[in-house]
């Protein structure tokens, strides 16, 4: 067990490599010299020269590569052409209001996800099992960016009762928890949790009818416990699994919530991610994707570990 | 005479065996599929679609970018504009169909290379095994390490606005996953007794890939590759959105609802449009998708 966790850590390493190379190459994939994006057209040569020595960019590409990489273990991610100051700040206030964002639409879509489950698991080919299961289904197909057009006309322009964007006063402070910011927080959340409460839900159904057709569930009803008693055996089985689905959805949610935050103005990773590319910002562009590849790294590994230590069933050597 | 009395029973009695033990898989897939009352509207409703779009130019009754500002943003049901029109005063229903032949292309194409590529790739690296699989599959692991999301706009980002961009940077998002469903189910169908078998009868590996191998793990990988299609399409709309992929003044469903924002306060069923468009599409394909899987009886 224990040489499987250090095992698994140690698999951490390539794998950020690779993800770090991965995002280098993104500005080298983009056509054209990358210093065309951080100068101006008519900029005099000598002064191009100078930006691109100064940015390493007159060094081969592993060189480059090696260089940056240098520097981001260092913690130091670069400066943003646009703002001309560190990315590294921005980039953390924004991944504070990112993981605000992707924790509430999570627990949001997770509870919702595991209740629907549970109810159309236990009560399997019945007709709510089948309307929940549909509910799963469009869950998973809602254009997410339509669905918070769609909740900003009803609550915000309609009835007025929640603001369409933004993250409330004091923009992108929002460690703080009162109604003035929660109120920001809803529709976002909400959108953001349907698609996972869609893959939850149909995950813990799965489970969930599978545990029942099992003997041992047999066994127990036999023996005269009742409905509630044997609800603990089947949370227990369904655990790990839905833990793992969980985990991984977190994990998207955090990298993938760039379209719900576009729609709503909320000033996380998604938001700066999309600014950096239409301003050609590279150092953003390659920071951001680094720092939501590597958290998604990282939560893998925890996912995985979790799930090893939690289920028996699981034997990694 | 003779002849041609007993090459009529041949033709009537061997080949049919042989044949009906081969379709009466596909026969028993399609008695299930028939009986599937929610797969079989769906796939109505896609074919509906489907045909509508492919006319575009023939049913819509104006040009994706004729249009006045005069007669910019008029209600659903306006004579003359069955559904509108939007904020420089095109008309709604030309536009969603003429749309449609963009997003259905943009979401459907990046799966249909990916199933292609990640397929082949995926059925080589299960076939194949020991450090081939290995090599492969850890590369699949780094493009795994990135929320899906994220990768396809990062990467089209990266290559700028544009369709075969998106087209690209999708397929990039969907060759990974489809490689390791492919290298899963190739993987479980070589170490099978049949496949075994062949192997020690001196079968050549070229015969046993397109005689056991490949009729035994293309079904689970299309099934795979059809439950993409929903996410592909919301993706491919989702880029158009950003401002990447389709370029205005085409018509595209996402960059639609991206442009139509502005008239949220004004005309708030025509700027939802192009978003239930979308969401149609998306829950057909995995309607179908999902009926097909069961009819097909695949577990993966």
């Amino acid at each position: 067990m224990i040489a499987y966790i250090l095992r698994r850590v140690l698999y951490i390493v390539p794998i950020s490599l690779a993800v770090s190379l991965v995002c280098f190459m993104l500005v080298h994939i983009a056509p054209g010299d990358p210093i065309d994006a951080m100068v101006q057209p008519d900029t005099p040569k000598e002064v191009i020269d100078r930006v691109r020595a100064e940015y390493g960019l007159d060094q081969p590409l592993p060189v480059q590569f090696g260089l940056w990489l240098l520097k981001v273990v260092q913690g130091d991610f670069g400066t943003s052409l646009i703002k001309g100051r560190p990315v590294l700040p921005d980039l953390i206030s924004a991944s504070g209001a990112t993981f605000v964002l992707a924790c509430t639409g999570g627990l949001l879509g997770f509870v919702t996800g595991c209740v629907f489950g549970g109810i159309a698991g236990v009560y399997r080919d019945s007709w709510i099992d089948r309307v929940l299961l549909a509910v799963a289904v469009a869950g998973v197909s809602v254009p997410h960016y339509w669905l918070g057009m769609v909740l900003v006309i009803i609550f915000s322009v309609n009835l007025n009762m929640l603001p369409a964007m933004g993250a409330g006063p004091g923009g992108s402070a929002v460690s703080i928890f009162d109604w003035e910011h929660i109120r920001y927080l809803i529709l976002p959340s909400i959108t953001l949790a349907v698609i996972p409460a869609g893959i939850v839900t149909r995950t813990v159904r799965g489970l969930v009818s599978d545990i029942m057709s099992q003997d041992y569930i047999t066994t127990l009803r036999g023996k005269g416990l009742r409905r509630h008693g044997i609800v603990g055996h089947v949370v227990r089985n369904a655990a790990p699994t839905t833990l793992a689905v969980i985990g991984l959805q977190l994990a998207n949610l955090m990298g993938g919530s760039i379209l719900v935050e576009t729609v709503f103005a909320w000033p996380g990773t998604g938001m700066m991610l999309n600014t950096a590319i239409f301003q050609r910002d590279i150092p953003v562009l390659q920071a951001t994707t680094l720092v939501l590849a590597l958290f998604f790294v990282v939560l893998n590994l925890l996912v995985d570990l979790v799930q090893t230590s939690i289920d028996p069933r699981i034997s990694r050597r | 005479m003779t002849t041609t009395y007993s090459s009529g029973i041949a033709e009537d009695a061997a080949p049919p065996k042989v044949a009906e033990n081969d379709d009466t898989y596909w026969r028993a897939v399609g008695r299930r599929l028939m009986r599937d009352k929610v797969t079989l509207f769906c796939g109505a409703i896609l074919m509906l679609m489907a045909a509508l779009i492919l006319f575009a130019p023939l049913v819509a009754p104006y040009g994706p970018t004729d249009g006045s500002i005069v007669r910019r943003l008029k209600p659903i049901g306006t004579p003359g504009h069955l559904l509108g029109t939007d904020e420089l005063g095109r008309d709604m229903l030309s536009r969603l169909l003429h749309g449609g032949r963009y997003s259905w292309f943009v979401g459907i194409t990046p799966v249909a290379i990916a199933f292609l590529v990640g397929g082949s790739i995926g059925i080589i690296a299960g076939f194949a095994g020991g450090k081939i699989n290995m090599a492969i599959m850890r590369v699949t692991d780094v493009f795994y390490a990135f929320p899906s999301v994220l990768l396809a706009v990062a990467v089209s980002g990266s290559l700028g606005a544009g369709i075969a961009n998106a087209i690209m940077s999708l397929t990039i998002v969907f060759i990974p996953p489809i490689i390791r469903v492919a290298e899963s189910v190739t993987t479980g169908v070589r170490n099978l007794d049949y496949a075994e078998a062949a192997r020690a009868t001196g079968a050549g590996a070229r015969s046993i890939v397109v005689v056991h191998i490949l009729p035994n793990v293309l079904g689970p990988i299309f099934v795979y590759a059809t439950s993409l299609v929903g996410v592909s399409m919301i993706v491919a709309s989702g880029l158009s959105f950003l401002g990447l992929g389709i370029k205005p003044p085409d018509p595209e469903w996402g960059l639609m609802l991206n442009t139509l924002r502005s008239a949220i306060y004004s005309q708030p069923m025509i700027a939802t449009l192009p978003g239930i468009c979308i969401f149609m599409t998306s829950v057909c394909f995995n309607f179908v998708s999902d009926g097909l899987r069961t009819a097909m009886d695949v577990r993966a």
